[in-house]
């Protein structure tokens, strides 16, 4: 012991003041200095992504905000429409006649066909509904504000640029010179664009929203909360209140944890092997789109409404027992209710989550191209997150802006579902 | 129809419940104290006892009953229309007159297939009439006897919640259900897909080109199953969205606990969680739409030839989504070690970095580890990101700027749009499937263990 004392040389040892050690010194702290800028740069990276995120959206989603419409006067002439069916007309010709009086010099019938093509190829459906749901306009010349086609869409809103040489937008010329007729003659209006959200989906971007897709979702998240709520609550409530430490309730612990882990896409397997291939149900429909996510919620649900049982302090149970309620009483009246705030919030969260899940949903068959909104969750149809990936693939310049905005809307519900969730815990959560 | 047996169910249930409500207080004039269980649970008893066997008879009933009417059907078709034919055949004609009782036909059915239609929709017509009533039926006849058991001495309230407990039960079988759900149905249609594809070839095959011949002998359609260059691709993808997430995720997760004063850990931990709330289909689109035509362009810059749907782009977006995963993780596992370590730690001299360096993250590292397992489970499984981002070729390659293809964006291209389940092709995705679901749940057992494991020592 001694020996090793005498080799140390102490005085360098204790001189904290010498060069070397001071420069050891500085250097332990340089390092902890690098770790610390590393972890910034890394929060600073994080929120730098997510910035990058969330503007590269907005950015694409802005020329969407609005639609550029063309106001023009319809003659609904008594000749091409029938007064007794006025979905059987020829309101092409109609659509045609109001375009092209603005026109007078353009006598190529080539030529006229290209300029009606800077109307949307729906503005014929949209004049007969339009008819349909007003049949007195029948002889008359209506006014109305109707979508302009993607091409057209686009160049009004300068996302084709007019500088570009000819062959390098998809416009040309000519065109460009018979779309600024209109723009003189201050027909061409750019109103915000509400069909986004309450028109259909369609083939033409111009004319394409999101309606049925909300639908849909509502549909699917109703089954969803109908199955998994209860049935959340119930198996919540077993486990924590009634079920005694056993190997089957171990079983059942362990399984509901690994549930949570597994793949969304192999619950959309189980959903077309068990749902569609065995029970046969119908493709595309919300009722099964409900199921499957409502198996996929349960694990979330059963989680967050143990952890709000759990929270409920045992006096309150013990008292209840006292005054003679019996076991079930106690959770029914005293128990429950206080968890209940807890449960809500997990139970929303589950379903934020259930409405963004897209994978299970494409297996079932849920990004078909419906252009009605459902009528009962039998019937096909699309959701939120299936019509964003169904805009994404197509090709159609004009979606690529609106599947940011569809994302935007969708991010928006989930902004609002988190929202009343937090809520709702810093409310009614009571700490005990 | 099912909606009225449905409703009927419900109204017979309410009205169980007031009936019987009304019966115990009859029973006893209206002195409630004489009643050993309070009237609710009186009615509540004769509800649960109408609405939940009604409910099964009907689901039960509903299960079965196309199956029953196809056989009735081919019961009455008549001797020379299924003489001499298969099954499939048989069934053929079915499916027929199925299609023209629905009111979908090309051209004018012959005379016998359309008498079958009319049969069929008498049929189902009749099942429909059927239902309702027998289940209104036996409505009827579980209230008649229910009521007959109330008493002033009727253990009611002890009925009733025995059957809660059974609902109850129920309910949490439904997860073990589901489990097994899960792993029939893989199994079942793998099993079926390795009896036309050797195993070994499946799992060591180089080459996955899973077509099949639209007609017989048809040249080069024969279809490859060889999954390997699928397994890499995925590893690819999941190593780089790794490379991404772990070293960011851990990094911000030592600052926030360890550095940051907390306002700004208020501030962070929202915009993380807001990043974890992002659907992956969202991912997918940002990576489309801006990832993948940056490093293209970045790519380009420097000489390097980059694929539009190339496996960096594809990972490192989905490595910005592991992020808020690995990072609240971590976070966890941080927390999770006892103050008096890194108190230790410090009064000894040691500056927070060597604290951290030295004594929290050894200490920590087995819930980290468990952490980065879990996140490498997502990554492996995570589905819409790759499906829009990676590509569909399967290419046995590990070069990150070369499309690769993943078990997920196999198993939805397999399947979109096409419900046959008798070809390789579409049975290949449920074989894929299964696969994915062992290797996740391989690996979430053992993080959890880990996690687990890790905590009790500390506890």
């Amino acid at each position: 012991m001694t020996d090793i004392l005498d080799k140390i040389d102490s005085k360098a040892l204790h001189d904290w003041n010498s060069p070397e050690n001071r420069r050891r010194v500085q250097k332990r702290y340089a390092r902890d200095r690098l770790l610390k800028i590393a972890g910034l740069t890394a929060i600073g990276l994080a929120v730098l992504l997510l910035g990058i995120l969330v503007t590269s959206l907005l950015y694409s989603a802005r020329s969407a905000v609005t639609q550029s419409m063309v106001e023009l006067e319809y003659f609904i002439d008594p000749a091409k429409v029938s007064r007794d069916a006025p979905e059987r007309g020829s309101y092409r010709s109609i659509v045609k006649k109001a375009v092209l009086t603005h026109y007078p010099e353009v006598t190529n019938r080539r030529q006229q066909r290209k300029i009606v093509k800077i109307l949307s190829g729906g503005v014929s459906y949209l004049v007969r509904d339009h008819v349909v749901a007003n049949p007195d306009v029948m002889g008359k010349t209506i006014s109305l504000k109707l979508p302009l086609s993607d091409p057209f869409d686009q160049l009004n809103k300068g996302v084709i640029r007019r500088d570009l040489p000819e062959n390098q937008r998809r416009v040309s010329d000519k065109e460009i010179a018979w779309f600024d007729v209109m723009v003189k003659k201050d027909l061409i209006h750019n109103p915000i664009n509400w069909g986004l959200i309450f028109n259909n989906d369609s083939r033409r971007p111009e004319v394409a929203g999101l309606r049925g897709a909300i639908v849909g979702s509502f549909y699917i998240l109703l089954v969803c909360f109908l199955i998994s709520f209860p049935v959340g609550i119930a198996a919540a409530v077993y486990l924590e209140e009634f079920a005694r430490k056993s190997r089957m309730n171990d079983i059942i612990e362990v399984n509901i944890n690994n549930l949570a882990a597994v793949p969304s896409v192999v619950f959309g397997l189980l959903g077309l092997a068990v749902f569609l291939g065995f029970f046969g149900l119908p493709r595309s429909a919300p009722l099964v789109g409900g199921m499957v996510l409502s198996l996929m919620t349960l694990p979330t649900i059963i989680i967050a409404a143990r952890a709000a049982l759990k929270a409920v302090p045992p006096s309150i149970r013990e008292a209840a027992l006292g005054m003679g309620a019996s076991r079930h009483q106690v959770i029914q009246h005293h128990v429950l209710p206080l968890a209940m705030p807890g449960i809500l919030t997990g139970t929303i969260i589950g379903l934020a989550q259930a409405l963004g899940e897209t994978a299970p949903l494409l297996l079932i068959g849920m990004n078909a191209f419906i252009t009605s909104d459902p009528g009962s969750i039998m019937e096909p149809a699309t959701a939120l997150p299936t019509q964003i990936y169904s805009w994404a693939d197509s090709p159609e310049r004009g979606f690529t802006s609106r599947t940011s905005a569809a994302i935007i809307v969708l991010l928006g519900f989930l902004v609002i579902m988190n929202t009343v969730a937090i809520i709702l815990r810093q409310k009614f959560e009571k700490k005990w | 129809m099912t909606t009225l047996a449905f409703a009927s169910i419900l109204i017979m249930s309410a009205m169980g419940y007031f009936i019987g409500r009304r019966r115990s207080l009859a029973i006893v004039n209206g002195e409630r104290y004489r009643l050993h269980s309070r009237p609710v649970y009186h009615g509540a008893f004769v509800a649960l006892w109408i609405g939940i066997p009604t409910t099964l008879f009907v689901l039960l009933w509903l299960l079965f009953q196309y199956s029953v009417i196809d056989s009735l059907l081919i019961g009455s078709m008549s001797a020379d229309l299924t003489e001499g034919r298969s099954g499939e055949q048989v069934q053929l004609i079915l499916n027929e007159v199925k299609s023209i009782a629905a009111g979908n036909f090309f051209n004018i059915p012959s005379p016998e297939i359309q008498d079958l239609a009319n049969t069929y929709n008498a049929l189902v017509a009749k099942f429909r009439w059927m239902l309702v009533a027998s289940a209104i039926v036996i409505a009827a006849a579980i209230l008649l006897f229910t009521l007959s058991r109330i008493s002033d001495s009727f253990r009611a309230r002890q009925g009733v919640e025995k059957v809660l407990d059974g609902v109850m039960i129920g309910c949490s079988l439904i997860a073990i259900l589901t489990t097994l759900g899960i792993v029939v149905s893989l199994v079942v249609e793998s099993l079926r897909f390795f009896s036309k594809v050797p195993f070994y070839e499946f799992l060591f095959g180089l080459n996955w080109e899973p077509q099949i011949p639209i007609r017989e002998g048809q040249v080069a359609a024969e279809g490859a199953f060889g999954a390997i260059p699928v397994f890499t691709g995925t590893l690819l993808i999941a190593g780089i969205s790794l490379l991404v997430a772990v070293p960011i995720g851990l990094l911000a997760a030592i600052y926030l606990t360890q550095y940051a004063k907390s306002r700004l850990r208020a501030f962070i931990k929202p915009l993380l969680e807001f990043l974890a709330g992002v659907p992956t289909v969202v991912y997918g689109f940002f990576a489309v739409l801006v990832v993948a035509p940056a490093m293209k362009e970045w790519g380009a810059g420097i000489g390097l030839d980059i694929a539009p749907n190339s496996a960096i782009a594809a990972g490192a977006v989905m490595g910005i989504m592991l992020i808020p995963f690995v990072s609240s993780l971590s976070d966890d596992a941080i927390s999770a070690v006892p103050q008096s370590l890194t108190d230790s730690s410090l009064g000894l001299g040691a500056t927070k970095g060597e604290t951290i360096l030295n004594i929290l993250l050894p200490a920590a590292l087995p819930g980290i580890i468990g952490g980065i397992l879990l996140a490498a489970s997502r990554a492996i499984g995570e589905t819409m990101i790759v499906v829009m981002a990676a590509g569909l070729i399967a290419t046995l390659t590990l070069n990150p700027f070369e499309a690769v293809t993943t078990v997920t964006v196999q198993i939805v291209t397999l399947l979109i749009g096409d419900t046959a389940f008798d070809n390789p092709k579409t049975l290949s995705a449920f074989a894929l499937g299964l696969l994915l679901f062992i290797v996740t749940l391989f690996l979430n057992v053992i993080a959890l263990r880990i996690v687990q494991k890790y905590r009790e020592k500390y506890d």
